[in-house]
């Protein structure tokens, strides 16, 4: 049996990768271009006044900053909550019917985000609810769910059961086992959960449009200067900024739960 | 405290429902109500005069699906959800084979984050950077020029259907953009499944007399099915509900989220428009029940 790739595979391999890496590093050449009204390859020149005109003169993006940290922030807390609450009661019980609760708690990333979207709309509609900040943390924290479900149910098969036992047996009750025995083990899958459904939360778009209303949060805003721009390289500014803020959790994430699981299956 | 303690000792189950009763009522009332008030929806329908919707129970608007501008609609997008699910098939089977096989240590961590880091990054830069490098201005026109490939470039922006005026306005864009935003999600589940071939599976295979090429097609690429189908999962339904990227990329012949989208919107008639999303709805639920069948489950 061969141990070593051919060079076919390594060079179907790092193009692959190349593929999936090289469109991000535009966006930052971008930034720096002097060409405000065309996407033209080269840029004619580099500046970083695109810097300084995104925090001085463009108050159009705080305001969906802040909504868009808000709305995650708020999301990830309930998901974290309602996340690790199924995933631990499917995780230890038995019963008929579990496989399909099971279906059901990823259902929100297996369908199309434009379902999800357009059902919470209608369903809003008939109930005469009025667009808000509340409308918007309603459907991304039903996705996030799903995101810290995932993470911490794939940490849940991985505990020891006897050590829940052994404690039980030492004469501590139920809390106690849980929150010296059980919480230890799986804070840092919390931990990671939480900064992959703030990530997905902070980024999402599709179901956003059908619950915002009238307000913007910041992949919205990015949205219309997509549509229709008005100094693009200002739009790759933001979208650094969004990388930024992305990245970083996500990074966390993984060092958070490398040892042998994945923290992947997550979407839109 | 101490009593209650007691309580879910002796009574697992009580635990269970005490554990699973908010998230399930979450879910249940949160999505699938909303899931059931979308497809109630599409029951009634909207009086073409008045642009009224007339909330008695009728099955016309699921008749105007087949009108022939929506039946295109719906084929333009399942067929481009399949093509964009056996792209990325192929092009991430290296990947996800030669990080399942051969890396091993640093470099097995550094492909998972390769492969992890454009999965999370903002859809919408994504779709952004394609529209940077599509654009009839951008990268791809300046090294087709600088290859002396600019005449290959306009022959293939002149073929009629998937040609535009740019890449930027053609179905080539659409695709590639899909592609290349989907693709993570199919190599995940695929390398996961690659993992999983036994070793002694492999070289029992070599034991008894099969080539490298025999063992890859009737042990591993058999074995790793089930994870190209849990990936195509997410594919073709991410590329089913897509309305983003046709609209920013793409000609102006509407795919089956920007129907929707605009039905909704614009239009008004949110009976078409939940009908509309039945269809993506009935697709996923037949692939699903499929892909269980298959157990690709096991590989998400």
């Amino acid at each position: 049996m061969r141990s070593d790739a051919g060079w076919g595979l390594k060079l179907g391999a790092a193009a692959g990768l190349l593929f999936l890496h090289l469109p991000l590093l535009l966006i930052f050449l971008y930034a720096f271009t002097t060409e405000e009204k065309s996407f033209q390859f080269p840029p004619p020149g580099l500046t970083i006044k695109w810097f300084v005109t995104a925090w001085f003169e463009r108050p159009d993006i705080w305001g969906p900053l802040y909504l868009s940290i808000k709305v995650a922030a708020i999301a990830t807390v309930l998901a974290l909550i309602f996340g690790t609450l199924a995933a631990a009661a499917l995780s230890r019980a038995k019963f008929y019917g579990k496989d399909s609760l099971s279906l059901l708690f990823i259902l929100p990333i297996a369908l199309p985000g434009i379902i999800t979207g357009i059902a919470l709309r209608s369903a809003f509609d008939i109930m005469n609810l009025p667009f808000s900040t509340w409308t918007i943390v309603l459907g991304h924290a039903t996705f996030c769910i799903v995101v810290v479900y995932n993470n911490v149910l794939a940490r849940f098969r991985r505990i020891n059961s006897y050590m829940v036992e052994a404690s039980m047996d030492l004469g501590a009750d139920g809390f106690q086992t849980f929150r010296y025995v059980v919480l230890p083990q799986i804070a840092s899958a919390l931990l990671a959960g939480g900064m992959l459904a703030f990530a997905l939360s902070f980024d999402e778009v599709i179901v956003t449009t059908f619950t915002a209303g009238q307000q913007s949060t910041l992949p919205i805003w990015m949205l219309q200067e997509l549509i229709r721009p008005r100094q693009r390289p200002v739009t790759n500014v933001v979208a650094i900024i969004v990388i930024a803020v992305t990245f970083i959790p996500i990074l966390c994430a993984y060092y958070l739960t490398r040892e042998g699981e994945h923290t992947g299956g997550g979407g839109k | 405290m101490r009593g209650l303690s007691d309580l879910f000792y002796k009574r697992p189950g009580a635990l269970t429902a005490m554990l699973l009763g908010p998230p399930l009522a979450w879910i249940g009332i949160v999505y699938i109500g909303s899931l059931l008030a979308l497809l109630l929806q599409s029951f009634y329908h909207l009086d073409d005069f008045s642009g009224v919707i007339i909330h008695e129970f009728t099955l016309s608007t699921y008749g105007q699906l087949f009108e022939s501008s929506n039946l295109q609609t719906i084929g333009r997008t399942v067929a481009m959800a399949a093509i964009v699910t056996i792209a990325s098939a192929i092009i991430a089977f290296p990947i996800a084979y030669y990080a399942a096989r051969f890396a091993r240590g640093k470099t097995k961590a550094l492909f998972y984050l390769a492969v992890m880091m454009p999965l999370w990054s903002s859809y919408l830069v994504k779709v952004y950077a394609w529209k940077l490098i599509l654009a009839k201005e951008g990268i791809i026109t300046w090294a087709a020029g600088g290859l002396g490939l600019g005449g290959a470039l306009e022959a293939l922006l002149a073929t009629p259907v998937i040609g535009g005026s740019s890449l930027s306005f053609s179905y080539i864009g659409t695709f590639l953009v899909l592609l290349y935003i989907w693709l993570p999600y199919m190599i995940l589940p695929l390398q996961a499944a690659l993992e999983r071939v036994p070793k002694n599976f492999i070289e029992a295979s070599a034991d008894l007399g099969a080539t490298p090429r025999q063992t890859f097609r009737t042990v591993i690429l058999p074995l790793a099915m089930p994870g190209v189908i849990a990936g195509s999962i997410f594919t073709f339904s991410l590329t089913l509900g897509d309305y983003i990227i046709p609209q920013i990329v793409g000609n102006s012949r509407p795919f089956i989220g920007q129907a929707v989208y605009t039905l909704q919107g614009t239009a008004g008639d949110i009976p078409l428009a939940a009908a509309f999303t039945v269809v993506p709805m009935l697709i996923m639920g037949v692939y699903l029940a499929l892909a269980k069948r298959a157990g690709a489950f096991d590989a998400l």
